[in-house]
């Protein structure tokens, strides 16, 4: 039986990745039930995006505190896979700091890994503070109440215990190695876990043995744990922030969409030699939608949006209405995309792979109207996000669904329109006075 | 006041057989609203100095469609923008400049792709350009040493990249330019956008010209710039509303530069 450890770790480990791999299976599933967009231009521009925003954080440090605080967990994540490689390894194989060969590499690697961690709950217990003691104002609204504010709090929890398990393995391994026990080899420096000296003194052998073991398993499982967590989490954001800031619009902001439906109605509309009194052709489409009520009028890029929002609030907290107290909160738009989102999800799971009419909607039952008519279409939210979402364009597409199929515009736009249509401008003006400036003094 | 503006229309240079440098786009607010009206004679005023060939759409011109779509009515833009690139290209335009920043975004970014291509141009660019190019001199006058803040158009920033044009320009009136706390990719909106100038806002706290104008206040300016009529509209009301308007002045850059240059 001494194949047993190795063995269940291996069964653990195919467990928690094939569960993952179920949900991303899942995850890619919906974000496909979005419309297609083709994104397929410019490529070099977008990995170089992908570089600069995800990987090299630069939209993050435009608030330097929480920006400074972001980089040391993600360079701490990112480093300390390394180590999460080397416990793999040894669990499958039975080793015990299979990378020690590398020597001097090998306790810089470690001691490195070591003040990372330490960094990394400094930065965690930050985070928790200006969480739930300072309470930052864009944690504080309303969307953010319940399972979001849960949310946030649980990866934190479980960073600090992954960082502490990690600490406490070291620690019992360093005693166990200045013990000279069997199979601890002298490997590996540690600047920080050696101070956890303490604690351990007095602990026989075996006692260090079962600590540094059980820290051990706990760690890796944690992080298997941590892994299919991410799925039901605003987490998320670890993996998708790198294909939504390479989809990310590299259009000017201010750009928006022309509707190709509309064009073509509109080039018949205005198409002298048109037979005003054809009907459709019989073999002509259904007429597509205008704008977007659900999840599904919306395109991938919009979805995989959503499943990327990690709820940060720097949208919202730059929102021009939202800061002066309107419902609208552009965080609170991506929510609700991506709940809604989940639960057609769920409704096709249930319903073998086929989506049954739930009698809800993205428009109305998530988001409402007040909200969409608040929007100045600023652009603040896509400037301020660290990971080029853009909830502007799911506002428009909303709106668009609300004046062209539902005409439900507030009458103050009706009458602009109006005005629009019959006079060419926005107040109730004869376009022959177009000129009438001139003449005045 | 000056001498007479001298504005061609596009039809009657088109009569004489000449066709000029550039399109005045005036736009619906510069036609119409009393307020932005100056800013369009400012403007025209600085263009006539510069010997500027420049013509203006006249009755020919109609609103771009910016507001409409905004407010989601597609159709109702589309229709407004095929009209205008109907009228355009029937005229050979190759380049337009509007002190509009809806006027230009939508022209700029939103025409192309239904038929109409042209050189779009803020007046601030504009401005700056016929600067470099010597065709225009401007000294400070009684803008000299003033405290001047400039408040960011959403669709001439962020929108479109353009923050330095405006800026440049103020410095050049030896003014002295503070800058508010929020400013240049993270301006705050002057409530005007996503055709919210035609409507009520949204029930809230107060309404976004208040707080964008406290923001502005809170520099201690004698002047605050804009670059846009309608955050000339919104951040004018914000300035009455806090009772300043005999203190501080709301005024485009173009009013700026034709004051100074006593046109």
């Amino acid at each position: 039986m001494a194949y047993l450890p190795q063995i269940i770790f291996a069964v653990l480990l195919v467990l928690g990745i094939g569960f993952f791999a179920k949900n991303v299976k899942r995850l890619s599933r919906n974000i496909k039930l979005g419309k297609d967009v083709d994104v397929s231009d410019n490529k070099s521009q977008r990995w170089k995006n992908m570089a600069k925003i995800a990987l090299g954080q630069t939209k993050m440090v435009v608030r330097p505190i929480a920006g400074l605080l972001h980089v040391i967990v993600y360079v701490g994540f990112i480093i300390i896979n390394i180590e999460v490689l080397e416990i793999v390894l040894d669990g499958l194989l039975g080793t015990h700091r299979l990378f020690a060969p590398l020597g001097t590499v090998y306790d810089i690697l470690i001691g490195s890994f070591e003040i990372l961690a330490l960094l990394v709950v400094v930065a965690v217990v930050a985070f928790w503070i200006r969480r739930n003691i300072i309470r930052l104002k864009r944690f504080m609204k309303p969307e953010m109440e319940g399972w979001p504010k849960q949310d946030g709090n649980l990866i934190l929890y479980i960073e600090l215990v992954l960082m502490f398990l990690f600490l406490t393995m070291n620690g019992a391994d360093y005693q166990l190695q200045q013990m000279g026990a069997d199979h601890y080899v002298q490997a590996g420096s540690f600047p920080v876990s050696q101070f956890l000296g303490p604690i351990f003194a007095g602990m026989s052998e075996s006692t260090l043995i079962l600590v540094e073991r059980s820290a051990w398993w706990l760690h890796i499982v944690g992080i298997l744990m941590f892994l299919n967590y991410l799925y039901y989490s605003k987490h998320l954001h670890i993996l998708l922030a790198f294909p939504n800031t390479y989809y990310g619009n590299l259009k000017p902001k201010g750009q928006f969409k022309n509707l190709e439906a509309v064009t073509n109605e509109v080039k018949l509309m205005m198409d002298p030699s048109a037979d005003p009194f054809a009907g459709p052709a019989e073999d002509a489409p259904v007429p597509e939608k205008f704008g977007a009520s659900d999840v599904t009028d919306l395109s991938w890029v919009q979805l995989l949006n959503a499943y990327t929002c990690t709820e940060c609030g720097r949208c919202t907290s730059e929102c021009p209405a939202n800061q002066t107290g309107k419902k609208l909160s552009p965080r609170k738009i991506m929510m609700d995309t991506r709940d809604r989102l989940q639960e057609v999800g769920k409704n096709i799971e249930a319903n073998k792979g086929a989506f049954v009419a739930d009698g809800k909607q993205l428009l109305g039952d998530y988001i409402t109207n007040e909200e969409l008519w608040a929007c100045t279409s600023c652009n603040a939210c896509v400037e301020a996000c660290p990971v080029s979402i853009d909830p502007l364009s799911i506002i428009m597409d909303m709106r668009q669904y609300l004046v062209m199929e539902q005409s439900a515009a507030p009458t103050d736009l009706n009458n602009m329109m109006g005005n629009i249509e019959n006079n060419g401008a926005p107040w109730p003006f004869n376009q022959m006075d177009r000129l009438n400036w001139t003449q005045e003094q | 006041m000056s001498n007479e503006l001298k504005v061609p229309t596009m039809a009657e240079l088109f009569a004489a057989g000449q066709q000029p440098e550039v399109l005045f786009w005036v736009g619906c607010a510069g036609s119409f609203d009393d307020r932005a009206k100056k800013i369009t004679k400012a403007f025209v005023k600085i263009l006539n100095k510069a010997n500027v060939s420049f013509a203006v759409l006249g009755t020919e011109e109609s609103c771009t469609g910016d507001p409409a779509k905004r407010a989601g009515n597609e159709f109702l833009f589309q229709m407004q923008a095929v009209t205008n690139i109907e009228v355009m290209n029937a005229y050979g335009i190759k380049k337009v400049v509007t002190a509009c920043p809806h006027c230009f975004n939508t022209l700029k970014n939103e025409y192309p792709g239904l038929g109409g291509e042209y050189e779009v141009v803020h007046h601030t660019q504009f401005l700056k350009q016929l600067l470099a190019e010597g065709r225009i001199s401007m000294e400070g006058g009684q803008f000299k040493g003033k405290r001047i803040t400039f408040h960011d158009p959403c669709y001439l920033g962020r929108a479109n990249g353009v923050y330095e044009a405006p800026r440049e320009l103020i410095r050049k009136l030896d003014a002295e330019l503070v800058e508010m706390k929020n400013c240049k990719k993270k301006g705050l909106c002057c409530g005007a956008g996503g055709a919210q100038m035609f409507k009520e806002p949204e029930k809230g706290d107060k309404d976004v010209n208040i707080e964008r104008t406290e923001q502005a206040l809170e520099t201690q300016p004698e002047i605050i710039a804009a670059g846009c009529p309608f955050c000339n509209t919104m951040m004018t009301d914000g300035v009455k509303n806090k009772e300043k308007e005999s203190a501080i002045a709301v005024l485009d850059i173009a009013e700026l530069i034709a004051t100074a240059e006593d046109l």
